[in-house]
């Protein structure tokens, strides 16, 4: 055996491509059996012990195993689509409601009274249907003052009033569903100007999406400004200036501050990073865009920071040794070799955190103090998408028309990020690639 | 060996400790009110003390969670810091067939916050009433300093958000510049940290801040008892049906002079 390895290990060279055709590579297998030539084949020695000889063997663990990631595949992207169409389901409910027209004076609409049985509150009056045989039963002290005549009525039966649900603002009944006009345009005007309110509790509810998505935008934008040049520098700075031991330790120590619970981060900035801005820029607002800006920068560091750290290791090799050949210094060659080779990257790179910062809840939710409004200045609160539907969610009725435009602000945040995404990978992604590969 | 041995013992503890959680011990949920949760947690942790045999869980949310949390079946005892709403009971029945049972467990005089270092002591219900909705918008036009107010108030889930509306606000709107915090104790802390700064919330939360006056008239005791502070309000505890067995003997501890002495301890009024 031996020495027929040594004679044909010559000829296995010569011959080396001649295997690489496929045809040539299966010709003596079993399937073939038909059309096998009836010439002598050289014996291939690296294929003698091997079960590639004989093709593609059957293996029942192998085969089941490439079905079960199949089956996998196929259900994750079945119930992704399965949410899509859940969540713009539920988002309907927000124009099932009653077409808005001229509503009456709601207070007098005859509904009958529900009245729960009290327990356990022996002196305290029984509530009645009527709402005279409240009035006379005055609890303890009249105030001897007949000037403020408000303030009688409301200190001698405020505690009861409370209770005495015959006099609640009855709303209609019926609500009113929410136009896409009224989401998209001003709704309300203040002081003569057109304004857009987001009040969805009380007598009329007030819906409108532009205050919340210019809200999540501007955060997102301070965020990024703030994190992805730290985030990319400290990304040259690892992969080309750094000792190899230094580098050993920046890395993991910055990937595992991405698992920093973002609750945290919303607190630190609630109690302190709030008051130090605060001194700092002498701003009226205490909690504003800022500083959620601040604490989203904290979030997404780490991420751009990873993704870019990985783009600039896999530039090859070959570009930064030419430069560096060629007299160039090493920021000369980080900055304009390095880093225009592995722009696609540090473009997903930001693309990413633009996404997760974009969606992100428990830190705006208690670092912008949750005001609706729309300006220009960053120092004012601000209200996010997600920061309204993780506080209102909880509350809200079934199937009302509020829940569906909850609804349907998650479904903005799914289309937003889900457009930016894929634009950002088929179409950006392959024109910078064109442009910084020279092809 | 040796490891089977302590695979098999730490099993076996897990087990046992499960078991032992299931059989015996009664569950009551409570959810709701985010200005009666102390309170709730306070009588949950002494109850317990004293009855070893009963777990209670209290849990947080706002008034409105809790109600949704009664309607849809997923907590036995809802706090509450408003009344239900008439839709609210058409849901529960609805759902359950029963209009539920309603019990005021404590009272509640709801504080307004201010800076320890703002000059203004009083204010009349309708000055609170036009700084929320933004008429008044500078601490000189009620007596104070040259500054801004900022508004502090709760989320749109909160009892206190509702019935400060319906009472105080009369039913409008609050102004746009008014910022929204996830509980009251989020509130305290920001009126505490921001000198210009107005809330309102609980009167048991009141600490490093101080409270003003609402019409001239202090939050006490007295006051509360017999009416005469404009902003007084029941605290709540809804149920679906009339409480038996093991329910209602915390609820009627609850009533009884023990809890109610706690209800002093926190900061807040007894019923009766």
């Amino acid at each position: 055996m031996n020495e027929d390895i040594t004679k044909s290990n010559k000829s296995a060279e010569d011959k080396d491509i001649k295997f690489t055709t496929n045809s040539e590579f299966f010709a003596d297998t079993e399937d073939n059996q038909g059309k096998r030539p009836e010439k002598e084949k050289p014996i291939n020695p690296y294929l003698i012990h091997s079960p590639l000889k004989y093709g593609k063997k059957f293996y029942i663990s192998e085969f089941l195993a490439e079905r079960f990631i199949q089956i996998v595949a196929f259900t994750s992207i079945a119930f992704i689509l399965a949410i899509f169409y859940y969540v713009f389901q539920e988002a309907s409910y927000a124009f099932r409601g009653e077409k808005p027209k001229v509503v009456q004076n709601s207070v007098q609409k005859k509904a009958e009274t529900l009245v729960q049985e009290s327990y356990g509150s022996d002196n305290v009056p029984d509530k009645q249907e009527k709402p005279e045989l409240l009035q006379q039963e005055v609890y303890g002290a009249e105030p001897s003052n007949p000037a403020t005549s408000d303030t009688n009525t409301v200190a001698s039966s405020s505690l009861e009033k409370g209770r005495d649900k015959s006099t609640e603002l009855q709303t209609t009944g019926q609500e009113k569903s929410a136009t896409i006009a009224e989401l998209l345009f001003a709704n309300d005007t203040i002081q003569g100007k057109a304004s857009y309110i987001w009040q969805p509790i009380g007598e009329r509810p007030k819906y409108s999406f532009i205050p919340l998505f210019f809200g999540a935008f501007k955060v997102t934008v301070i965020g990024l400004l703030i994190a992805a040049p730290i985030a990319i520098l400290a990304a040259i700075f690892t992969t080309a200036f750094a000792p190899r031991w230094l580098r050993e330790i920046m890395k993991p120590s910055i990937e595992i501050l991405a698992g920093f619970p973002s609750v945290v981060i919303g607190f630190f900035c609630l109690i302190t990073l709030a008051t130090i801005v605060q001194q700092l820029f002498g701003t009226t607002f205490r909690l504003n865009s800022f500083v959620g800006g601040l604490g989203m920068a904290i979030a997404v560091i780490p991420i751009i920071y990873t993704v870019t750290e990985d783009a600039l290791a896999s530039v090859p090799k070959y570009m930064k040794e030419a430069s560096l050949a060629l007299g160039g210094s090493k920021w000369q060659t980080a900055y304009r070799v390095v880093l225009p080779a592995a722009t696609p990257g540090v473009f997903a790179a930001i693309i990413l955190g633009f996404g997760r910062a974009f969606g992100e809840t428990m830190i705006v939710l208690m670092a912008t103090g949750n005001a609706a409004l729309v300006s220009g200045d960053i120092f004012e609160s601000v209200r996010t998408m997600a920061a309204t539907i993780g506080a209102e969610m909880a509350e809200v009725e079934f199937h009302s028309v509020h829940y569906g435009v909850l609804f349907l602000i998650g479904a903005l945040l799914f289309v937003v990020t889900f457009s930016l995404n894929a634009i950002a990978e088929f179409w950006v992604r392959k024109r910078l690639l064109k442009r910084f590969q020279g092809k | 060996m040796f490891r089977k041995i302590i695979v098999l013992g730490l099993v076996s503890v897990f087990t046992l400790a499960s078991i032992s959680s299931l059989m015996g011990a009664e569950k009551i949920t409570v959810k709701g009110s985010d200005t009666m949760v102390i309170l709730a947690q306070r009588w949950a942790e002494r109850y317990m003390s004293k009855n070893g045999n009963i777990s209670i869980q209290v849990t947080g949310g706002g008034s409105g969670t809790g109600i949704t949390a009664l309607i849809n079946g997923t907590t036995d005892i809802c706090n509450a810091s408003r009344p239900m709403k008439q839709s609210e009971i058409k849901k529960l029945k609805e759902r359950f067939g029963t209009l539920g049972v309603e019990i005021p467990c404590a009272k509640d005089g709801l504080t307004v916050y201010l800076n320890q270092s703002n000059s203004v002591n009083n204010l009349s219900m309708q000055q609170l009433k036009d700084i929320y909705t933004g008429k008044i918008t500078n601490w000189n036009q009620v007596g104070g300093k040259n500054a801004k107010i900022m508004l502090y108030s709760r989320e749109n889930n909160s009892g206190t958000y509702v019935y400060f509306k319906d009472n105080v606000l009369k039913g409008a709107d609050y102004s746009p510049s008014c910022q929204n915090l996830p509980g009251t104790a989020a509130v305290v802390n920001a009126v505490a940290k921001d000198v210009n700064g107005i809330g309102y919330g609980g009167a048991a939360y009141a600490k490093g801040i101080k409270h003003s006056k609402v019409n001239g008239i202090e939050p006490t005791k007295e006051n509360i008892k017999n009416g005469s502070y404009p902003i007084s309000r029941y605290l709540y505890m809804y149920l679906r049906n009339k409480p038996t067995g093991a329910m209602k003997k915390y609820i009627d501890w609850i009533l009884g002079s023990e809890g109610q002495a706690i209800v002093n301890e926190i900061g807040y009024f007894p019923v009766k």
